[in-house]
């Protein structure tokens, strides 16, 4: 299952949609890496809402993207974990320190729109 | 909904197949969401190891009676390497595979029991239960 990458101004917004394997996961990071890049983004949102498990590999994946994506000179926010999940990860001991993180897409938006308005 | 689900760990896609019933088992048993999703990242974790260190094995997950409430056994087992150092393994951040080393302690935190029977060149048995608060 591939996840859709949107370009939105200087923003990339990756919503997945269902259930992602490993390598879908591994996929995602070096689509991100290399889109990036393409459109010269200030910012990556990676929308999890639809996920309903995030383990430990998918909470490395996502922290490797936002330092990616880092090194890049863009933000990366990670939108929509669910309070189940996030309960998981707290339990898990993965906490995606160093990793920005918002409620929802348009958080996440408000976000990013202050964070890069002195780069734009 | 049967009461037992059986499934084969042979790739990643297992893994969320694995996690995905184990997660239905769970709400047809009248599990609350957030112990459904312990469950089912703690099976993630497991069926993962599976792949990683054994490559094939099979995660069983079963409705159990404790006293007066519900539960469910979830077994992960392989024919795999085995674990050397059990001790270590269960400790947070020790992996031999390069993973963030959460896994084992993970799904032990997220879970009510724990048990790993392993030895080296005799595959690896992890047993372990969730009670319906």
């Amino acid at each position: 299952m591939e996840v859709p990458i949107l370009k939105q101004g200087g923003f990339l917004i990756a919503t997945i949609q269902a259930a992602l394997t490993d390598a879908d996961l591994l996929h995602l990071r070096s689509a991100l890496a290399q889109q990036v890049v393409r459109f010269r983004s200030r910012a990556v949102i990676v929308d999890v809402t639809a996920l309903d498990v995030m383990d430990s590999f998918a909470s490395r994946t996502l922290r490797e993207i936002a330092h990616i994506i880092r090194l890049r000179g863009a933000e990366t926010v990670i939108v929509g974990i669910q309070p189940e999940v996030a309960f998981a990860m707290v339990q898990l001991g993965l906490t995606l320190e160093g990793v920005a993180t918002s409620l929802d897409l348009e958080e996440g938006l408000a976000y990013l729109n202050q964070k890069t308005k002195r780069t734009s | 909904m049967a009461e037992e689900i059986r499934v084969p760990i042979n790739s990643d896609h297992d893994i969320v197949i694995a996690r995905q019933k184990g997660r239905a088992l769970m709400v047809s048993l009248g599990f609350t969401s957030v112990d459904s999703t312990l469950v089912a990242t703690a099976i993630s974790e497991l069926a993962r190891n599976i792949v990683t260190y054994a490559k094939h094995g099979e995660i069983i997950v079963k409705s159990i009676d404790g006293h007066h409430r519900a539960g469910v056994l979830v077994i992960a087992q392989d024919d795999g390497p085995g674990i050397a150092n059990i001790q270590l393994a269960m400790r947070d951040g020790f992996s031999t595979s390069g993973s963030l080393g959460m896994g084992l302690p993970g799904a032990r935190r997220m879970m009510d029991e724990f048990e790993i029977i392993s030895e080296p060149g005799r595959g690896t048995t992890v047993r372990t239960k969730k009670w319906a608060r």
